[in-house]
This record gives structure tokens, sequence and C-alpha cells, in this order.
């Protein structure tokens, strides 16, 4: 069973890298960064993993593994939304610039 | 009644993989953009909910209290930070990921409540390995992009003997681990993979800085996946590999953009002390300077200028102010157009961003490619802060940047360079076309040589 499971993730696994090779292949050189912080956001789907880790164990609340969950459930959800805020302003700037707003005053 | 809840949950994490690729697809162009990052974040909050729906014996109030203070911090970073530092912020996310990763490993080995079968084992020591490299190397990057740690490389003898130790040791607790379910095995390979991901990255340049971030990008993609592989959630191995792609198409690129081969760019070393000795010496040779009031000169009586930025540009923060004398000098009749070299900036398609910050308009932004052939019958190039990028040496054979692909200023009529000194750049190599007949150097901050441009047009 966790063999054919094993097997499975790996499938999954080698199509995803496919996927995402296709769909980022052809980015603008332009929205490189915007495409890094975006990605850096989505990596913090790890916070699924730190969740699943802030459990009681035994009916105990405190324990390591839940502490060190709960660091790891912060850090992701700074990376998801920090990640994702900033590609949001960004690409605010980049669309501002296709609308030829004049600079606004500092 | 389970298997329907299970079938419910695997659909849901499913739709927010997919979510996670639209997101992808639409950052690849202006227009798609914006949704693209829209979708991203609707996939993230299906996941969390999801995830908050199927976890058994979640204690909810730390959960909520992390995601809440989590999300203060990211909201304030992200909003407060400018937009010359992104770098900096990028790094410091990658090792959050890596830590992330390191830390719900340790839990998962900790967690006495789950007992690990040898092929989990296996998956958690890869998880935890990766991700405890990816936040070392990453704190390292983000010191040296933040000059708290020198940019320069280090190098020592028997430096790759070194990580060589270190990774099989690193290994053969890992096996260690796997064989006795050792818990103190696998916090002993933690502590050298986080020694690892130190020793691989200082000897790494600021020059490669664009590369060590799209790998170290790639890396924390491939963290998530191996923590996705423990867990057995198909979301996170999609999205993980799915970053983990995007990053080594990043650094592919960054390395073809400069001409370096991934592995000597992890081999590090480039740009050394040597380098910018033989710098020093030909400081000697005689330059042209000129004032803000010469530039001022050429550029109004100029048909055409094409405005070459480079690092110094954001340092000195001079986007606005050059956006500025870019529209003085096109309400004059002037063509000014922006030529972008892949690497400008810190990171990939950071001088893009920037410029958009300025308000520089689409159309006037050029990417290398498109804009080399216009350099021969352009009257005036403005070189701000760049150095490595517009090197005539990279066309000379046996020189360290060789087959570097450059913004050819040097065949423009007259060149204008804008530079704190007459320091090398980061390549450490000395720039003959600081010396050229046509050239005349102007020397100081970016900002207020500009400025002055302004007031004397």
């Amino acid at each position: 069973m966790n063999e054919l499971l094993t097997m499975q993730n790996i499938t999954i696994f080698v199509l995803a890298i496919f996927v995402g090779y296709h769909v980022v292949w052809n980015v603008t050189p332009a929205l490189h960064t915007p495409l890094m912080s975006v990605t850096n956001a989505i990596s913090g789907i790890v916070i699924v993993g730190a969740m699943l880790q802030t459990v009681t164990i035994g009916g105990e609340t405190l324990n390591l593994t839940s502490i060190l969950g709960t660091i790891a459930v912060f850090l992701s959800a700074i990376n998801i939304f920090g990640g994702f805020m900033v590609t949001r302003r960004m690409l605010e700037m980049f669309k501002k610039k296709v609308k030829h707003i004049p600079e606004q005053s500092k | 009644m389970i298997a329907v809840n299970a079938n419910l949950t695997s659909s849901a994490y499913l739709i927010s993989a997919v979510l996670f690729i639209f997101s992808l697809k639409g950052l690849a162009s202006p227009t798609s953009a914006r949704l693209g990052n829209t979708l991203g974040m609707a996939g993230m909050v299906l996941a969390i909910l999801t995830t908050l729906f199927v976890g058994h014996h979640l204690i909810y109030s730390l959960v909520g209290f992390a995601i809440l203070s989590g999300a203060i911090v990211g909201v304030l970073a992200a909003k407060r930070v400018p937009m010359t530092k992104m770098p900096e912020l990028v790094a410091l996310m990658h090792s959050f990921v890596g830590l992330s990763a390191v830390l719900i490993a340790i839990a998962a080995v900790y967690n006495t409540a789950e007992t690990h079968t040898a092929v989990q084992r296996i998956e958690l020591f890869i998880g935890a390995f990766i991700g405890a490299i990816t936040f070392t190397a990453s704190i390292i990057a983000f010191g040296k992009l933040s000059g708290k740690f020198s940019s320069k490389p280090i190098v020592f003898n028997h430096q790759h003997l070194l990580n060589l130790v270190i990774a099989l040791l690193l290994l053969g607790f890992g096996i260690v681990y796997y064989i006795q379910d050792s818990q103190f095995a696998f916090l002993i390979m933690c502590a050298l993979a986080l020694v690892l991901g130190i020793t691989l990255i200082i000897p790494i340049g600021g020059a490669d800085m664009p590369v060590v971030i799209s790998m170290l990008n790639s890396y924390s993609g491939w963290a998530a996946a191996g923590i996705g592989f423990t867990l057995n959630n198909s979301v996170l191995i999609i999205a993980g590999a799915c970053v983990g792609s995007s990053g080594a198409i990043l650094s592919y690129i960054m390395c073809k953009a400069m001409n370096r081969h991934i592995l000597s760019v992890m081999l590090g070393g480039f740009g050394g002390d040597s380098a910018i000795d033989t710098a020093a010496n030909s400081a000697q040779k005689a330059v042209k300077s000129g004032s803000a009031d010469d530039v001022a000169f050429l550029m109004t009586n100029a048909d055409s200028v094409i405005i070459v930025p480079g690092y110094g540009l954001a340092v000195s923060r001079a986007q606005h102010a050059l956006q500025e004398l870019t529209s003085k000098l096109i309400s004059k009749g002037v063509h000014v157009k922006y030529a972008i070299h892949p690497v400008a900036g810190r990171m990939p398609g950071h001088m893009n961003v920037l410029l958009a910050e300025a308000d520089v308009p689409y159309e006037q932004v050029v990417e290398m490619e498109d804009i080399n052939n216009e350099f021969g019958h352009t009257d005036v190039v403005f070189v701000i802060g760049a150095n490595d990028v517009v090197n005539p040496a990279a066309k000379k054979p046996g020189t360290a940047i060789y087959g570097m692909p450059i913004l050819e200023a040097y065949k423009a009529k007259t060149i204008i360079v804008n530079k704190r000194s007459m320091a090398a750049g980061y390549a450490g190599l000395d720039n003959e076309l600081f010396y050229l007949d046509k050239t005349m150097m102007v020397f100081g901050d970016a900002k207020h040589v500009i400025e002055d441009i302004i007031k004397a047009i």
C-alpha cells in the first residue's frame, strides 16, 4: 500500500515538474521579479504540513511537535501574505505604466 | 462517510493545485499577471481551509494565532519594503520556506503519535536536508545582498573537499536515522545540512547573486515538494514541483545572460581579489571627465538617447529623477529609450520593477536583444551605475567575462558614464569603455548627477 502511494507521489511529482516547466518557460523578462515573489508565496503551501503538526498529542496541547508546528505556520504565513501582497504591489506599478497615469506626487 | 470526505478533500486539494498552476501561467504576461496573483491567493485559501477541515486534533487557537501574526508581519513587510530591497525580501522569504520545512520534519520525527515507515523516513530525510540547506544558504544570500556580509567570495583551500565531507557525513547520519529511526541522528543530520548551506554559498560572489537567488527559489520549491511526499499530500508535491522548475528555469536564463555555467557559479570564486588588483593598476589610464552641464548640452542636442541603467541606479534610488530627466528630454523632441540587460539589478527582472515604480512607460523599456542593433546609430548612450553589462571585454577571448552577452553601448557616437568612482564592477574587471575618446565620465552619486543635469537643461 505504502509503496503504491509513493509511486503515485513520484508520478505526480514528475508530471508537475513538466507542467511547471511549460507554464513558466515563456515568461517575459520584465515579470521575472513578480514571478519569483509569487512562487515564494506559493511555496508557503508548506503551511499545510505545518498545520498538520500543530496537534495535541495524547491530549497534551504543548509538546515539541505542536510548538515547532506553530512556528512553521507563522513563518509560512509570512511568506504567503508577504509574497502575494508584494506581488500585487509590483503588478499595480506595471498596470499604472500601461495606462500612462502621470507620476503621483510623493 | 469517511471515504466521501477523503474524496472531497482530495478534490479540494486538487482544485487548489490547479489554481496554483493557473497562477503561474497568468504571471507569464503583463495582461494576465494580476489575475494570476489572485488565483494563487484563492488556491492558498482553499488549501488552508481544507486542511483546517481534515486535520485531526489540530490546535485551532495556535494555528489561528500563528496565521494571524504571520499575516500581519507579511503584509507590513510587503507594504513597506522599498523596491530596491526586493532581492533581500525574496531571499529572506526563501529562508522562511526552508526553515519551515526543517521544523515540520523535526516536528514529525518527534511526533509520538506517528510512526514512520522506511519510505517515510527517507522522505523526511530529503525534505529536512533540502529545507536546511535552503534556510542557511538564503540567510547568507540575504546578508550578502543587504551588505551585512561582504559580497566577496570566501575561498579557501580544500573547500570543495570540506563540502564533500560534510555531505557524506550528512548522508551517513541520514542512513543511521533510516535504519535505527534515531531522533538524535536526525537532528545531527539537520545540523550538518545547516552547515552545508553556509559552506556551499560563501564562495559565490556578489556578481552571481541573480543566479543564486533563482537557485534558492528552486530549492524552496523542492523542499516543499519533499514535505509533500512525507504527508502524501498532492497539492504540496504539485506546488513544490512547479516552484522548483520555475526557479530552475530562472537560474538557467540568468546563467545564459551572464554566460556562466551553473556548475562554475556553484563552485564559486568568481570576482576575487586578484582581478580587482588589475583594475586598480589600470586606473592610472586617462579618462575624460565632464560635468552635469556638459551632459545636459550633449543630451539636448542629440536626436536619440539610450539610457542603460544598472545597479548603481537602484542603490542611489535615482529612478524617479531619471524618469523626470527622460520626460524633459522627450518634451524637447529627443527620442529616449531604456536598454535593460537581463541581469541588471540584483535579481531577475529587478530593473523592470524599479522603472515601473518610477512610471516609465512600458514601450520605452527595451530588452537587450531588441536594442543592440540600435546603438550604432544612437547619438548618446547614458550609462548609469552599470559596468560589466556594457564591458566590451566580453567580446575578447580570455577575459573573465568573455562570451557574456552585453549591451553594445560602445557602438554609440557619444557615451556618457555615470559612476561613483573608477572602482571595478562585480566581475572585478577593468572596463575599457571608460577610456574611449568618445566616452565622458561623470563621477558622483547617480541621483545628484541626474538632478544636476535636470537643472542644467
